[in-house]
């Protein structure tokens, strides 16, 4: 049965004392709040670095040619290394697990790109037709490159959105001719992306294209292939065995590391797993010391509460309150105003977190802060049972005092 | 109505122990109107917290109401205390977050009676003591007299078997405890039993019966006129109580 009139005592009893009620519900609201914005940051930062990551396979290994750094077959050092055509077939000839791959022709600086009179700069990509899953660009109208344009060099664009939005603003783009650096293109495909922010104001053109009309010859700045088994092992093992083949190809000392630069992404996956979990462990860490100085301030306060009443509970013992009254009255107390302020401070971290993950502006290393609602109960719930004992041993003890030491006290 | 035989108290005091009541002999019947008198160290308070079960005795017996008090548990004490004891104390001990009626209530709440109905019931026991108008005011906005009185109304809500003061005219002046007295008397020819704890020799005179304590034993005990008050040494007390504001 609820007894309405204990409650009644309780809550008179709360309104009294406004500042200790205040204060003991103030650092268990802050140490839930503190804890929903650390757990939702830390989350948010996880999910920000991992979705730029998403952006790039990391099943993907990522080739750049240098210059040599060690003397190797009657070559001295500082000789430069350039990949052609011929590199990027014998790579898919001899490396079977390869999945997708792709080469990148670079275009120096930002290009002037121009429709009707609209005119504007940006980069230009030149790419084999598997950059697309290599990238993970979504095609959103028409198509990607495709091997067709390879083999006839055609002059066709596939755009970003940010491209597209400020060449055509709400018009289609596709069938359109551009103007790139004097250059005309045909606009067959436009595309979006879900990783970084600079990806959406990218321009793809076939490889081959790009090699003609910019004089590159055959030449292939970056090669970028993905793996079936994305393995840390299988990585690396076909890793050694490209720097063999493009060693072997060219010249260089196979671990001449400066000849040719490999970026092992899926390697890099791992470092930044690992980086997840120092993240995770800190938050950890942290949360666990807001929620014991959230649980060290309430015992202080029922502490001292308890306490600065000795004398009120010596009044209600002679007027015929039994210890077990006193005890669940202030018991009781604690757990109320635990209990609320514990609430109000996972509601309004919730809210802040929620304000933020809709409100602040898109940003490559935070986005979607979230926290877990599990965590953050189980928290709240054991500040409440702290803030209970806290009551309750003091409680004990002050019911247990001789009414008349306690009428004694000021 | 209420016995002691051969009580005795001593509170430890560095090696040895204080004795404070030695051997006590006292009968008190429904309906009386005692005073304890006695200086400061007299025992007089001693024996009023053991007969409000405020306190333990070390030997002896004390029966109220035909009930033996002994070795009682703080739960048992606790509710003997809300079924035979009304407290007036000096200093008032009233809640100073509660209104008159609700300090007046408190000890019906102890005993489970709902809201509505305590709260009625204290307003006709401060219409009694004559602070009906006063029922929504808290202790700080009442003088004195009128927190005593309404300690009075509170002492006598659970119709107790007697009404404990201990130095209820302490912290009042000259007139207001006067008025005071007068209510006791009322009270007590309305049939309550009501002992009053004092060393002001005029308080208790106003009384039935004096039993004045000297060193823990019951030094004379008879109606004031035969005991000659206004001539004893108890006239200048070791101390004198601070009258709060």
């Amino acid at each position: 049965m609820i007894d309405i009139d204990r409650y009644r005592e309780i809550v008179d009893s709360l309104r009294t004392a406004k500042l200790r009620t205040f204060a003991t519900a103030l650092s268990v609201a802050w140490g839930i709040f503190m804890l929903v914005i650390l757990l939702g940051a830390g989350r948010g930062i996880q999910n920000g670095v991992a979705n730029n990551f998403r952006d790039d396979a990391t099943n993907s290994l990522w080739l750049y040619a240098g210059r040599t750094a060690k003397a190797h077959a009657g070559y001295g050092v500082g000789r430069r290394i350039e990949f052609d055509m011929r590199d990027f077939d014998a790579l898919l000839q001899s490396v079977e697990q390869i999945e997708y791959a792709t080469g990148r022709f670079y275009l120096s600086g930002q290009f002037t790109v121009r429709f009707g009179s609209n005119v504007s700069s940006f980069d230009v990509r030149a790419t084999h037709p598997d950059h697309q899953y290599i990238e993970k660009s979504i095609i959103t109208a028409g198509r990607f490159i495709n091997e067709t344009d390879l083999r006839q060099r055609r002059k066709i664009a596939v755009l970003g959105p940010k491209v597209v939005e400020q060449l055509f603003g709400r018009r289609d783009p596709i069938g359109k001719w551009i103007d790139v650096n004097g250059a005309a293109y045909r606009v067959v495909g436009t595309f979006t992306d879900d990783g970084w922010q600079s990806e959406l104001s990218k321009i793809y053109i076939p490889i081959t294209t790009a090699q003609t009309v910019y004089g590159g010859g055959e030449r292939i700045h970056q090669i970028m292939f993905t793996i079936h088994d994305a393995s840390p092992e299988t990585a690396r093992r076909i890793e050694s065995q490209v720097r063999r083949l493009m060693s072997a190809r060219h010249d260089f000392a196979a671990d001449d590391e400066r000849a040719m630069r490999v970026r092992n992404n899926v390697e890099r996956a791992e470092k930044i797993m690992g980086l997840f979990a120092g993240i995770n462990f800190f938050i950890w860490i942290v949360g666990i010391g807001t929620i014991l100085a959230g649980i060290v301030g309430v015992s202080n306060i029922m502490l001292i509460s308890v306490r600065e009443r000795t004398k009120e509970i010596g009044i209600r013992k002679a007027l015929g309150a039994t210890p077990r009254t006193i005890v669940s009255q202030i018991v009781v107390e604690a757990l109320l105003i635990t209990s609320i302020s514990g609430y109000l401070g996972m509601t309004v971290g919730l809210g802040v977190i929620e304000l933020v993950a809709r409100y602040a502006p898109k940003n490559d290393y935070f986005m979607n802060p979230e926290a877990n609602l599990t965590v953050v109960v189980a928290a709240t719930v054991l500040l409440i049972i702290c803030g209970v004992l806290a009551g309750y041993f003091p409680a004990r003890l002050a019911a247990r005092i001789q009414p008349v030491e306690a009428l004694r006290a000021e | 109505m209420l016995s002691i035989q051969q009580l005795n108290k001593s509170y430890p005091l560095g090696q040895g122990a204080l004795h404070v009541l030695r051997d006590l002999d006292l009968e008190v019947e429904a309906g009386e109107f005692v005073s304890i008198m006695g200086s400061s160290g007299s025992g007089k308070s001693t024996l009023l917290n053991i007969l409000g079960i405020l306190d333990d005795y070390d030997s002896g017996s004390y029966s109220l109401d035909g009930v033996l008090i002994r070795d009682l548990s703080e739960h048992k004490a606790a509710i003997y205390r809300n079924r035979y004891i009304g407290f007036v104390f000096q200093s008032f001990n009233l809640l100073p977050f509660k209104t008159a009626v609700e300090n007046v209530a408190l000890p019906l709440f102890y005993r489970k009676v709902p809201r509505k109905k305590r709260n009625a019931t204290a307003l006709e026991f401060l219409d009694r003591v004559g602070l009906k108008e006063w029922a929504d005011h808290l202790p700080n906005e009442l003088s004195g007299g009128q927190k005593q009185r309404v300690a009075v109304a509170r002492s006598l809500i659970t119709h107790p078997r007697i009404v404990l003061a201990d130095e209820p005219t302490g912290a009042l002046d000259t007139k207001t405890s006067t008025q005071l007295m007068g209510l006791f008397q009322e009270l007590n020819d309305e049939g309550a039993t009501i002992i009053v704890v004092t060393h002001e020799p005029d308080i208790a005179a106003r009384t039935e019966r004096v039993v004045r304590l000297v060193d823990g034993v019951i030094a004379a005990d008879g109606a004031p006129d035969e005991l000659e008050l206004m001539t004893t040494e108890l006239e200048a007390p070791a101390y004198t109580d601070e009258p709060s504001p």
